[in-house]
């Protein structure tokens, strides 16, 4: 009986340590889906937050520098996609992906050209890494907490304020916000900007709270998953955290599930159970996506007539 | 000393490239009033109004409003001034509720709660003002269009607009909701707003404004009362010379019965009975015209009978063959049948704006010969034929290797129906035949559906212009709410019955056997 | 925004994003310490300076025609591919199993077409399970195409690891294909016509590739199935009025698009490693969107882009060689770079070189329509 409530505690730890990162990625990319800019590129801007966040660590010797630290990388990536699709009105699916390539490959160059590791940084310890608060076997550090409370703040800013209601409106009809004077570049930028300080968060997470430090392609699609779960969850903060918990559980499981028997089947493959993640998204995506309805103008870039 | 004008414009100008789509135009309107600005498509209506609004900045030109000279840069410095813009097109965001929808830029405030409260008062205290009442709560998408029209204009009032302007408002009302909204106007000019009113319909003019200018390829050519004006007078002044609003045919030489459609019934995903039963029979050397405000069904009609989409239910006999829900066509065997379909949507449906001209003049025919041998196709035959297309139909430019979106709404229409009518079609289906397209092109087009029909083609024309239909049809055919409102022909019908018709407030002559 | 005169539209713009896409790159360079003059001139020596390492660029560009082929008949149908490479591994898969199975019983002139076939039709099958998706559940297909890169890779490590690693090897591989399953070198080949050039990588299936630039041309533009295909890319209402299937064209383009794809397998597997491999795929998926987007979508295009990136990764490889500091990653860099200026920033240059050509008035009026 004590096994299997130590059994279901430490997966419910597992679970969060793991869906922690895919939380706040989550968050961001809602911020941004919903004013109407596609984000592929979560992953990029993850993977660029925790090279820089644990770079940073390394160096100044504080977690805190890493995570401003992680933040800004995430900003310029965010940045520079909003610039393409916005300004320039470029195609923002492969505006993300080619932010996600410069990502994985100028993390390897810089990080190999600064700390000569084949693309890690160095190992992090002490102060240089986030401290869990109060369970030390669960990891909660200060990140873990401030993506549980992303969901609820999400839901207050779109829900109950000014810039909330703009945010919905310019990605449900654009034409609407620039006919009432507001601009409508100003609002997606600020959306951009948001999503690009939730990356961050989620990518020095990863760097400086979960690990101790950065190795190449961290990331693993973990922001690919942050974007279905914002698909799942219907571009709605709580059923988004939802799904993002149900991601997290899965890989927890997954892990303790490595050398099993079970019965019937025998060991299950560790590729199966790597493949887990990707194999519920298709599944879930081929289920439930006719249903699902995406702000009107995800995608679309907006052209002013003069 | 004598009040000043609401507006007064002086000089504006404005080019597009090379296109001068408002030349030096000079105009006051008077407070309080409801004044009419009428011209054609083109005529630089829309354009003088979006300056007024902010949406265009003029290249040269003065505005006042109230006798002040302003700049007005931006929607929200026209706002800020006082004017206030129903569009043709709502800008409305459908999942947002009315109050939502009016709050949307004037909030009042970082966080919505007061703002809410503050227009909810706001809106129940215009509402008692002006006579303008909706639903607070009520989601956008689930109004009525003559509904969201009185969304927007509140929204505009909401802002404390004394101007308004109406850009096309009936376009997409029937005759008795435009009515109501002209009800609506004449309050509030009685209230001291002044009104302008962009359109290209006569009828309204004569009903509800005070004064009318008249513009033409970018520049004022007239300004009356109404009351000392008249139809005539206003279209010659719009067209520049005497338009035949009737066209001079020979009577039908009525053939066969090719197309008969019994108790026709689609009925979309969420229940709506788009099309509700309908009867209808098209018989060679005919036109049947349909009309009818959009969204009553006509579009879906087309869509059925030319198979692009299946019937839920009731049968479609064309050409011998029978379709219903069991056994559905589709466009590919439809024309191989030899039905021709023009479609309502020319640059979303009728051709490729991306494609030369000689690729959209074979849309829906690529497969079949001359220009398409053992799966593969002869490009030098492909723009021979557009060529040929193009000369036989007075499209211009004669240059079939031209991209698609480079013609004029007029010149691609044209071409669309030249590609249709060399198929030799025994029915064709038209929609919206001359939607967008200069008189020139209008009359051409006309005259080859009648060529068409005396050539013993059964030719449906859906149309939402009542002119046309009247001019085109040889029978009328009403539609409301996806039924049959009413059918005859086109000797007994006049403007009165079919707007009945058209609001679903009568339903009536003979629906009986092939009329 | 008026667009520029053909010429400019075809040729210039391109070179000026790729210049962009350069100067970038240059800065990274200066950033990490080493010169980027002298690391631009070993790209260059070092992809075209002898006639290996020539023959290294063409073996490169082969697999970036085929990716680029395949993103670019995705794209005229309006779907994004982003799974090249989990196509081109399991086209590998393919080819891979036929000539297992059967190089001891077939000769090479029968085997050797059977396992391009293979790599095809495997390639296209990987492909159209998110098309299906796309057409029938409207699944999104840039996720599922992204998710099915993860699960190819799952897949062939599991594949290789358990059952078709060679028996008593160490490294997940299989065994080595007999000559019934080997495309001859290049070097091999231009022998028996009397020519003498430097071994290398490059083999016969760049022959298949400038094959597929044909097929491809014609397929889009000289079949009525190419013309649907383009059809409903640019205005999929169109499609449908001209009795179109959505859902079957979407199967259609992407079976094509991944059946290119697979077509990498028959370089890297076929030509060069003569067994099965992990990881083969290398990027060339993704960098196919750039070598698309630059060759913008023409088959002639792409082939010049191929031959880019063909260059720009073997002078890489050498750059890498001669600067350690500057990794093999920066070609990754570069091509990220290339999509991002080709693609989403495609427009960027335009104002200027329209305010450049003003001041030649004569270049300016000319075409512009």
């Amino acid at each position: 009986m004590e096994e299997a409530l130590t059994f279901v505690l430490l997966t419910l730890a597992a679970t969060l340590r793991v869906a922690t990162p895919l939380v706040l990625c989550a968050m961001g990319g809602l911020f941004s889906e919903k004013a109407g800019i596609i984000d592929v590129g979560l992953e990029g801007k993850m993977l660029v937050a925790a090279f820089a966040a644990a770079a940073t660590a390394a160096v100044a010797g504080s977690a805190w520098a890493g995570v401003a630290a992680g933040i800004a990388a995430s900003l310029v990536l965010a940045l520079l996609h909003g610039f393409a699709c916005i300004t320039h009105r470029g195609n923002q699916v492969v505006s993300g992906v080619a932010l996600n390539i410069v990502a994985a490959g100028l993390t390897v160059v810089l990080g190999t050209a600064w700390f000569n590791r084949g693309g890690q940084t160095p190992p992090l310890d002490g102060a240089q890494r986030l401290r869990p608060l109060f369970l030390p076997e669960a990891g909660d550090n200060i990140l873990v907490y401030a993506a549980l409370a992303a969901v609820p703040l999400s839901w207050w800013i779109v829900a109950r304020t000014r810039f909330g209601l703009r945010l919905r409106a310019v990605g449900e009809m654009p034409l609407a916000v620039d006919a009432a004077g507001i601009s409508v570049n100003g609002l997606r930028y600020r959306a951009v900007l948001l999503c690009g300080v939730f990356a961050g968060l989620a990518g020095a997470y990863l760097s400086i709270g979960q690990n101790a430090g950065f190795s190449r392609d961290m990331t693993a699609g973990q922001g690919f998953i942050a974007l279905a779960a914002v698909i799942f969850g219907k571009w709605r903060p709580g059923p988004t955290f939802g799904a993002c918990l149900l991601f997290g559980l899965l890989d927890a499981v997954a892990i303790r599930l490595q050398g099993v028997k079970v019965p019937g089947i025998g060991e299950v493959p560790v590729q199966l159970v790597q493949a887990m993640p990707y194999l519920l998204t298709i599944f879930l995506l081929a289920g439930f996506i006719g249903r699902a309805v995406a702000p009107r103008a995800a995608g679309v870039p907006y052209e002013k007539e003069h | 000393m004598a009040v000043p004008a609401a507006i007064e414009l002086s000089g504006i100008q404005r080019s597009f490239g090379a296109v001068q789509a408002v030349r030096g135009v000079s105009l006051a309107i008077a407070p309080g009033t409801i004044t009419g600005i009428v011209g054609e498509n083109g005529a630089g209506k829309s354009t003088l109004m979006s300056i007024l609004y902010g949406l265009y900045r003029a290249d040269a030109g003065e505005i006042r409003v109230d006798g002040r000279a302003v700049r007005i840069d931006n929607p929200r410095d026209a706002i800020a001034h006082g004017i206030g813009m129903v569009h043709q097109h709502f800008m409305l965001v459908d999942p947002f509720t009315v109050l939502e929808n009016l709050v949307l830029g004037a909030e009042g405030g970082p966080l919505l709660k007061g703002g809410l409260a503050a227009a909810r008062a706001e809106l129940a205290r215009l509402a008692d003002a002006y006579g303008l009442s909706v639903d607070p709560d009520a989601r956008v998408a689930d109004l009525s269009v003559g509904e969201q029209q009185r969304v927007e204009i509140l929204k505009v009032l909401f802002r404390g607009a004394r101007i308004l302007v109406l850009d096309e408002p009936s376009a997409v009302l029937t005759p008795q909701e435009t009515e109501q909204l002209f009800r609506i106007l004449r309050g509030l000019r009685d209230r001291g707003v002044t009104v302008v009113l962009i359109t290209h319909k006569l009828r309204e003019i004569l009903a509800v404004t005070d004064r009318v200018c008249v513009m033409r390829q970018g520049a004022i050519v007239a300004e009356r009362d109404t009351a000392a004006t008249s139809a005539d007078e206003l279209a010659e002044l719009m067209v520049g010379r005497k338009v035949r609003l009737r066209l001079d045919k020979a009577a039908p030489r009525v053939g066969a019965t090719l197309l008969e459609a019994r108790g026709l019934t689609l009925v979309d995903r969420r229940g709506v009975r788009l099309l509700d039963g309908v009867d209808l029979s098209l018989r060679a050397g005919e036109i049947v015209g349909v009309a009818g405000v959009t969204g009553n069904g006509q579009t879906e009609l087309l869509q059925v009978l030319a198979g692009i989409r299946p019937p839920t239910g009731g049968t479609l006999a064309v050409c011998g063959r029978a379709i219903d829900a069991a056994h559905p066509g589709d466009p590919g065997e439809m024309r191989a049948l030899g039905v021709a379909h023009v479609p309502e949507d020319r640059l979303r449906q009728g051709i490729v704006g991306a494609f030369e001209a000689s690729e959209s003049a074979i849309l829906g025919y690529q497969a079949e010969p001359p220009w398409c041998r053992h799966h593969l196709l002869d490009r030098p035959e492909v723009d021979r034929h557009c060529a040929e297309l193009m000369d036989r139909f007075d499209v211009r430019p004669r240059t079939p290797g031209l991209l698609s979106s480079h013609f004029s709404g007029g010149n691609q229409q044209k071409l669309v129906l030249a590609r249709e009518l060399a198929r030799r079609p025994k029915v064709l289906l038209v929609g919206q035949p001359t939607r967008g397209v200069d008189i020139g092109a209008i009359e051409f087009i006309h005259r080859e559906l009648v060529k068409a029909r005396d050539a013993g083609c059964a030719v449906l024309v859906v149309s939402v212009e009542l002119d046309e239909i009247l001019a085109l049809a040889d029978r009328v055919v009403v539609m409301f709410a996806g039924r049959v409102a009413g059918e005859m022909p086109v000797a007994e019908a006049n403007e009165r019955t079919l707007g009945l018709m058209m609001a679903g407030a009568a339903t009536g002559a003979a629906t009986g056997a092939a009329a | 925004m008026k667009p520029l005169p053909r010429w400019a539209e075809i040729a210039v713009l391109p070179l000026v994003n790729i210049a962009l896409a350069f100067l970038v790159v240059g800065v990274i360079v200066r950033v990490i310490g080493a010169d980027p003059v002298q690391a631009l001139r070993l790209l260059v020596t070092g992809a075209v300076g002898s006639s290996e390492s020539i023959g290294y660029t063409l073996y490169y560009a082969t697999n970036f025609i085929f990716t680029g082929l395949a993103v670019a008949v995705a794209f005229h149908a309006g779907l994004f591919n982003i799974g090249g490479e989990g196509q081109a591994y399991i086209g590998g898969l393919g080819c891979g199993l036929a000539i297992l199975a059967l190089d001891r019983v077939l000769p090479a002139w029968a085997l050797i077409p059977l396992a391009i076939l293979a790599a095809a039709l495997f390639g296209a099958a990987w492909a159209a399970v998110p098309a299906w998706l796309q057409a029938w559940r409207g699944s999104h297909i840039v996720i599922t195409t992204i998710m099915f890169n993860f699960l190819a890779s799952a897949l062939m490590v599991y594949l290789m690891v358990n059952v078709l690693i060679a028996p008593g090897s160490m490294t997940p591989q299989s065994r080595t294909f007999t000559a019934a399953g080997k495309i001859p070198s290049m070097q091999e080949a231009l022998s028996w016509l009397g020519i003498a050039v430097a071994p290398s990588a490059l083999n016969l299936s760049l022959v298949l590739a400038l094959a597929c630039c044909v097929g491809t041309w014609i397929f889009l533009w000289h079949t009525p199935w190419g013309y649907a295909l383009r059809t409903m890319g640019h205005n999929p209402e169109a499609a449908v009025y001209a009795g179109t299937s959505l859902r079957r064209t979407t199967m259609l383009a992407m079976a094509v698009s991944g059946g290119l794809a697979g077509f990498v397998a028959v370089n890297e597997l076929m030509g060069v490693h003569q067994r099965i491999v992990l990881d083969f795929p290398a990027g060339y998926g993704f960098a196919g969107i750039a070598v698309a987007l630059m060759g913008r979508g023409h088959p002639l295009g792409i082939l010049l882009a191929a031959l880019l990136f063909g260059a720009l990764q073997q002078g890489g490889a050498e750059l890498a060689f001669e600067i350690p500091a500057i990794t093999r990653e920066m070609t990754v860099v570069i091509q990220g770079l290339i999509i991002l200026f080709s693609g989403a920033l495609l427009n960027m240059p335009r104002p200027w070189l329209q305010r450049l050509l003003s001041l030649f008035p004569a270049s300016a009026g000319k075409g512009g329509a």
